[in-house]
């Protein structure tokens, strides 16, 4: 009897191997966020003049955004490749062998997981190269690297919640414009200090994805803060938490044996 | 002590929430080494049974065991004997052929040194050899039926569930897949529960035909005597002036006995050769003209048609909801 | 005349779907709503920046550039409803049918137009209950409108060329992207003249620059480039309307 090792990493070969597979779903987590990056940076730049912004540099600002841009993408492909299975009847065929039901959804976020530290990796290369240095030194990087895998982590298995609850690929691609939503209502554009809109302020101070976001800017420009390393960690590790708890009770139902 | 490959089923139901009696209390027992034909019209409840039996649905009331386990209470020692291939092929479009053999026998735990060996012997079993590394997505029907049918043999299965292995499929492909079950089922033991709606597959293929509609078992026995049981050939007309169609059955009824027919007059007769001039016989004496006439050697459909009124190759407008995904609810 | 029967029929059918279909008509509505909410709630600041100089708030700023962005990105959607047309078989009946096929472009040209005055309006409702500021006496605010329709019109045109030669849904990354970069290639947050670098490079030859700007000048009540930007939508909407004819006669031909 293979180990539940072996089947996760059986799975998650092949969710590395399917995502490589389909060039869309890796140019599109890697350019896109850079383009918007490229816009928002020139279109922006002008905020650094505002008082109080925390740094001359909008790129090293805005560089924060793909790490948790790259992370929604991992949600929609994670839970769109699932899906898949599901509708094509390929769940039933891994149903059928020995496979644990842990290993399935372990094998599937690996390949997420994967994925993930290689976008930031990508991130994190072309920041350097437009001559961006992370205020927290080489150890802030390995720690960017790691938040970068539990943020895929998380958002990987709310993917595969909705994939799993619904069975559909269209049902998955439907949570975009809602992730996208919190993306956009956060500290994203702008420090939420200097937000001038209050109800925009309050809704970026009660979006989580603002903590995310802050965590990562905060190794990026600041250095070694504290509190945005405790509430960004804290948040992924919560939405982590409750994303596998329900993925967990999702994947029985579904395999239905 | 191995357990003997039978399939054996006792009152088994499957009832959906809000929705139909799909299966309704069906028995039936497939010997060791026997290929057993599943046929009915599309929502008969064949590949819900198939379901039940390979553990991917539960049953509502009734009991199943495949190969002595529980599909119910034993489902990992069910799911170690059997090997299925289903209504959907089921592939990853983005895998080659050979890389679905690797995954399927890492996953079914069988040795490291034998996948390799294992995934080249099936692939040359099933013809596919020239194809095993190009993705799936590029192969037509009849290859994806083939890999399908490898991999439900990575791990030498002892029964084997095939649901409506050759639906669309070429009559090439089709004879090709046969050929390889007669061969498992002959050469290797292994015992085969096949579901079809098509008549000569079953009539070819099986050693025994089980006919199911609503749910239910109508018909159990070998193609040949289930032929034999419906008999005689049944002789069938078709008055040129519908009004003429109850005299026409009146004087048919003369030949033997009356047999459902929607579009004329049917009679079952005693003999084809000599009934046959005395019932043509009896029309031109009685000025009754015909627009067509037809002897029907006995066919399963026969057997379908005597057992529930109904047509088998007509029968296909019932509901179908018991696709794979309405099967989980 | 026989044009406009097709154009009605298809204009009517294609409206028809998106209004009794709310998978379709809530986004097109909330979409631009969120991106107003995002830059006028969020980066409103920006008005602070030395040098912003724009008459009028920043909500009534923004507004101008999500009610063009409404606009074009309802002609791409359009055309992902021409694409999935092609892909279910249904574009086959219309060509069959239709004695004049180019009404069909120009129903879903009507179409785009009529999903987004829907659009538009509500826009519009949602700004002035926020609080945007219309500058001088009001009577520009129909030349903004005029900009943003003729801009409707040359985002479907290229959608529509681009579904009619791809004929799959899967050509969707293509129509949307390259409107995207336009727009945002754009002085989205700030005017052009806080814009510095390569970003204001790009900006300067962008098209769209000219019409937003425009568009802002309208609301504030201080016309200027008018010509350069009715000039500069009209062209974009005469060679689109070239690539989309050329498109349905590449159709025409696949069968």
């Amino acid at each position: 009897m293979s180990t539940t090792l072996d089947q996760v990493v059986l799975l998650a070969r092949r969710s590395v191997v399917r995502t490589v597979r389909q060039p869309a779903n890796i140019l599109g987590p890697l350019i896109f966020p850079m383009m918007l990056l490229a816009v928002n940076s020139g279109g922006l730049k002008a905020e650094t003049h505002l008082p109080g912004f925390p740094t001359h540099s909008f790129v090293a600002f805005a560089l924060a955004v793909p790490f948790i841009q790259g992370a929604l993408f991992a949600t929609m492909n994670s839970g769109t490749d699932l899906a898949r299975d599901i509708q094509t009847g390929f769940l039933n065929r891994l149903s059928l062998t020995p496979m644990r039901g842990a290993a399935l959804l372990a094998g599937q976020l690996g390949g997420a997981i994967t994925l993930g530290v290689v976008q930031a990796c990508f991130y994190l290369a072309v920041g350097l190269a437009v001559g961006v240095r992370p205020a927290s030194g080489v150890g802030g990087v390995f720690v960017l690297l790691l938040f970068s895998a539990l943020i895929a982590l998380a958002f990987g298995a709310a993917g595969s919640f909705a994939a799993l609850k619904t069975g559909s690929g269209e049902a998955v691609q439907s949570l975009f414009p809602i992730f996208f939503v919190f993306l956009f209502i956060s500290s994203m554009n702008i420090p939420r200090n200097l937000i001038g809109v209050t109800w925009f302020r309050d809704a970026a101070t009660i979006n989580p994805v603002s903590y995310l976001i802050e965590c990562v800017r905060s190794l990026i420009i600041t250095g070694w803060n504290g509190e945005a390393l405790a509430l960004g960690f804290g948040i992924a590790g919560l939405v982590a938490v409750a994303a596998l708890t329900l993925a967990g009770r999702a994947l029985p139902q579904r395999l239905a044996r | 002590m191995a357990h003997p490959n039978t399939i054996e089923v006792e009152g088994l139901v499957r009832q959906f929430k809000k929705g139909p009696r799909a299966v309704d209390g069906i028995n039936l027992r497939v010997e060791p080494g026997e290929i057993y034909g599943f046929l009915g019209p599309n929502g008969a409840g064949k590949s819900t049974t198939v379901l039940m039996l390979v553990t991917l649905l539960p049953p509502t009331a009734g009991t199943a065991r495949v190969a002595g386990y529980d599909v119910v209470k034993e489902g990992p020692a069910v799911r170690a004997t059997i090997g299925a291939a289903l209504q959907e092929a089921a592939l990853d479009p983005l895998l080659t052929g050979r890389e679905h053999l690797r995954l399927q026998s890492a996953l079914q735990a069988l040795p490291r040194e034998d996948r390799r060996t294992r995934s080249d012997e099936l692939l040359e079993r099933v013809g596919l050899t020239e194809a095993a590394d190009r993705k799936v997505r590029g192969y037509s029907g009849g290859m994806k039926r083939r890999l399908d049918l490898a991999l439900a043999l990575v791990h030498r299965p002892r029964v084997l569930f095939l649901d409506e292995p050759t639906t669309g499929l070429d009559p090439q492909s089709r004879s090709a897949l046969w050929q390889e079950v007669a061969r498992l089922a002959r050469d290797d033991g292994v015992t085969v529960f096949l579901t079809t709606q098509y008549l000569e597959e079953a009539d070819v293929l099986a050693d025994r035909v089980g006919i199911i509609d609503h749910g239910h078992i109508v018909a159990e026995g070998t193609p040949a005597a289930l032929k034999a049981e419906v008999g005689r050939p049944t002789l069938e007309a078709i008055p040129a002036d519908p009004g003429d169609l109850e005299r026409l059955r009146a004087i048919l009824a003369r030949f033997g006995e009356p047999s459902p027919s929607s579009k004329g007059g049917a009679v079952r007769l005693a003999s084809a050769d000599g009934d046959l001039a005395a019932v043509v016989r009896a029309l031109d004496a009685e000025h009754v003209r015909i627009e067509q006439l037809q002897v029907h050697q006995p066919s399963l459909d026969d057997v379908f048609l005597a057992k529930t009124g109904r047509s088998l190759e007509g029968a296909a407008d019932d509901d179908d909801g018991m696709t794979m995904g309405s099967a989980q609810t | 005349m026989r044009n406009l029967t097709v154009a009605r029929a298809v204009a009517w059918r294609t409206l028809h779907n998106v209004f009794t279909n709310k998978a379709l008509v809530i986004p097109q509505l909330a979409f631009p709503l969120f991106f107003f909410a995002a830059f006028a709630g969020g980066l409103s600041r920006i008005h602070n920046v030395p040098g912003f100089d724009f008459p009028e708030n920043y909500t009534s700023f923004q507004f101008v550039f999500v009610l063009l962005q409404s606009a074009a990105f309802g002609g791409v959607f359009t055309g992902f409803g021409i694409a999935r047309d092609f892909e279910g078989g249904f574009a086959k009946r219309l060509l069959l049918a239709a004695p004049h096929r180019t009404g069909i472009v120009l129903g879903y040209a009507a179409a785009a137009l009529g999903r987004w005055l829907v659009t538009a309006a509500f826009l519009t409702v949602v700004g002035f209950a926020v609080g945007i500021k219309v500058g001088g006496d009001g009577v520009d605010l129909p030349a903004l409108y005029l900009l943003a329709a003729i801009l409707n019109t040359a985002a479907l045109f290229w959608a529509c060329g681009v579904a009619m030669r791809l004929r799959t849904m899967q050509a969707g990354p293509i129509m949307q992207m390259p409107v995207f970069l336009v727009l945002f290639f754009a002085p989205v947050y700030v005017p052009l003249n806080l814009l510095n670098g390569w970003i204001h490079d790009v900006a300067v030859i962008n098209p769209v620059t000219r019409i937003l700007e425009a568009g802002r000048s309208f609301i504030a009540g201080q016309p200027t480039e008018v010509a350069a930007a009715f000039g500069a939508a009209v062209a974009l909407s005469a060679l689109f309307s070239v690539w989309a004819m050329r498109g349905l006669r590449k159709a025409e031909a696949a069968g």
